[in-house]
């Protein structure tokens, strides 16, 4: 009570503070006469005279942590980069943002593409790379150009290319596009494909840091961990660390979508509940048509799906807030995870046997193949689901899902497998009594769905 | 003869410069990208090869490539190619309604081209647009926010560019 009573006043104290997004509606930001005039670039100012070992630390000391779904923190990634003499080392940014209910790395590079790149110099100086690329997704073509716009008029204005701001530092950035594969956002399969290869993911280790882009050492981070470099150079590593709560420090981008008023995204202070990030007008703005809130998959459609009910509370009682450890609380059992921020609400209208079978039929869309319990356990996934979506299952369909999940479960070469039996279990675990209707109810499930029922019921709490 | 222009040769030069020395593999995806909007919107055997003979590679290299990303297209399509995102948030938002507008306005079924040769009908996975559902992919932007009113204009936006 008493962490959750100061979590409350420091959410007051800083509440809707904005450290990525609080330019973004300037008009005419996305150019860099705007952007420098608007205290643009000052971060590179302020690195280019600090040690590159000094930003590491400030890095660190920032408790900054992977946007990109894993929350790996990036200062101590940073750290395991090796340097062996003459060898270049390579800073790779990870714009291939496919997981669906992701699209906040979109935003940033559509309407501050400056930020992502002023927060890759300071990073690419710190690493001690010369060479920066931006792996972009290839759909998104028109921000393709929209970055390589902002590139040349950072080059123009001497932040980019030879003795930068006479410090004598070198870098080049470039981007570039990718062509239709999710797999290729997990990072040792995009350095694959930025070699003109398919995207087979790499077997670990070696480590991108000891053996990355043509076999020298790489750090790969996603686009919003690179932007987040610049407040926390500007501020100071301290401040920065100021802002959240625990290990969840600074600001989060949120996308939030699926069954919500206001869908978009948010940046957050990672001390807000979930509660009030759904139903406050400053966030998602509650539930069209007075709709009930069913379920929810709160970082990403990897993550675990919860209940209304355990979304809202954990199931110790307390209050969920959208923050790493209170997202996680309970583990797989009743919580879930930050994951990429990709936030997906269900109202009581909506099946989750059918939203299920569409990730399972994500997912096998998207295996690449090399492993035999992802390429084939997805297909049968998607199969099951299917059959049971169209009330063709079998009560026995059930215990083989959760069969085949399991088996799945950590036997892959890359975290796409994991990230493909967790939502049906997840799916399974928490709404077994909606799959058994359908087996039960052959002919209803196809005009009727299962509805709300007792999934927004107040948990109840051992004492 | 199969022979990029000009300017698509310079920026094909632009991009193999990106690298260091002997990666010009690394320019594959960008090259192909270039191709297919060059060479009629799919990438023939022959472009294929051509592709590989530009980067000094071998032309199985190039397949295994085209191949593996959705992307490519192996196959000619419409002038117009409607992808329509039927992934759980667009689900959510009715993408299924509007991939069956469209499927009766155009009458074809998913994958398929009209006769004339002006649209094809392809669903595809999570476009990075869920807060914007439904959606789909048009050339080179996103259409969002998809209504049947929006689908007739888009229709009608195509058919008049035909003209
Ligand atoms: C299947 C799969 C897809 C992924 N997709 C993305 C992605 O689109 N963007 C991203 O930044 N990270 C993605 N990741 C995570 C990356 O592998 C990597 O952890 C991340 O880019 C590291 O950057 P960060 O530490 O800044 O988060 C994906 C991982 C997997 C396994
Ligand atoms: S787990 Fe799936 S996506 Fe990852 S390497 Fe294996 S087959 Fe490929
Ligand atoms: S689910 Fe359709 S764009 Fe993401």
């Amino acid at each position: 009570m008493q962490s959750l009573m100061n979590a409350e006043l420091k959410r007051i104290n800083t509440m809707s503070r904005k450290l990525l997004l609080e330019k973004a509606h300037v008009e005419g930001i996305r150019h860099y006469d705007v952007y420098r005039r608007e205290g643009g670039y000052r971060s590179v100012e302020k690195a280019l005279k600090m040690q590159p070992n000094d930003i590491v630390e400030e890095v660190k000391k920032s408790g900054l942590r992977g946007r990109g779904g894993a929350g790996f923190p990036t200062g101590m990634k940073w750290s395991f980069l090796a340097k062996p003499d003459g060898v270049p080392r390579y800073l790779v940014c990870n714009a291939d943002e496919s997981e669906p209910g992701t699209f906040k790395d979109r935003y940033l590079m559509e309407f501050i593409p400056h930020i992502l790149i002023e927060g890759m110099i300071v990073a690419s100086y710190a690493l001690g790379s010369n060479n920066i690329y931006i792996y972009i997704r290839g759909e998104y073509d028109w921000i393709t150009d929209i970055l390589e716009e902002a590139i040349a008029e950072a080059k123009q204005n001497g932040w980019l290319g030879k003795n930068i701001q006479g410090s004598g530092f070198d870098c080049e950035m470039y981007v570039q596009r990718g062509a239709g594969a999710y797999i290729c956002g997990e990072e040792t399969a995009l350095l694959e494909s930025l070699e003109g290869k398919r995207g087979n993911p790499r077997i670990k280790p070696p480590f991108p840091a000891i053996k990355g882009l043509w076999g020298c050492p790489t750090v790969v981070n996603n686009v919003e961990t690179l932007a987040a470099v610049v407040p926390i150079i500007n501020e100071g590593a301290e401040e920065y660390a100021k802002i959240g709560i625990g290990k969840s420090t600074g600001t989060k981008l949120i996308s939030a979508c699926g069954n919500i008023n206001k869908p978009g995204i948010y940046e957050i202070d990672m001390t807000i509940s979930v509660e009030e990030f759904i139903y406050s007008d400053e966030y998602c703005g509650g539930i069209p048509n007075g709709k009930k809130l069913k379920a929810c998959i709160p970082g990403g459609s990897s993550v675990p799906i919860l209940p209304a009910n355990l979304l809202l509370t954990t199931a110790k009682g307390e209050k969920r807030l959208m923050n790493y450890e209170s997202l996680s609380d309970g583990g797989f059992a009743t919580g879930s995870m930050m994951g990429s921020g990709g936030f997906i609400v269900l109202d009581e209208d909506q099946c989750i046997v059918k939203h299920t079978y569409t990730l399972a039929r994500f997912y096998r869309h998207e295996s690449c193949g090399q492993c035999s319990p992802c390429r084939e356990g997805t297909g049968w996934m998607e199969k099951i689901l299917l059959s049971i979506e169209k009330g063709k299952g079998k009560m026995s369909d059930i215990d083989l899902l959760w069969d085949i999940q399991r088996k799945i479960e950590g036997n892959t070469i890359c975290p796409l497998g994991d990230a493909a039996a967790w939502p049906v279990a997840a799916a399974i675990r928490h709404f077994r009594d909606e799959f058994e209707w359908h087996v039960n109810n052959p002919d209803k499930c196809l005009t009727e769905n299962f509805g709300l029922r007792h999934y927004a019921d107040p948990i109840h709490v051992p004492v | 003869m199969i022979q990029f222009k000009e300017a698509s040769l310079i920026k094909v030069k632009e991009i193999i410069a990106r690298y260091p020395p002997e990666k010009q593999k690394s320019a594959l995806l960008p090259v192909l990208h270039l191709a297919q909007v060059e060479f009629g919107g799919w990438l023939d055997v022959p472009v294929m090869d051509y592709v590989a003979s530009i980067l000094n590679i071998e032309p199985i290299e190039v397949y295994e490539v085209a191949s593996f990303y959705s992307m490519y297209n192996l196959k000619p399509v419409g002038k117009h190619v409607f992808e329509v995102c039927q992934t759980g948030p667009c689900m959510l938002n009715g993408s299924d309604n509007i991939i069956e507008y469209i499927k009766q306005k155009l009458n074809i079924g998913v994958g398929e081209t009209t006769i004339d040769g002006m649209f094809t009908l392809k669903t595809v996975e999570c476009l990075g647009a869920c807060g914007y559902a439904p959606m789909m992919q048009l050339g080179k932007i996103y259409r969002e926010h998809l209504t049947k009113e929006k689908v007739d204009a888009i229709i009608d936006e195509c058919r008049a560019k035909a003209n």
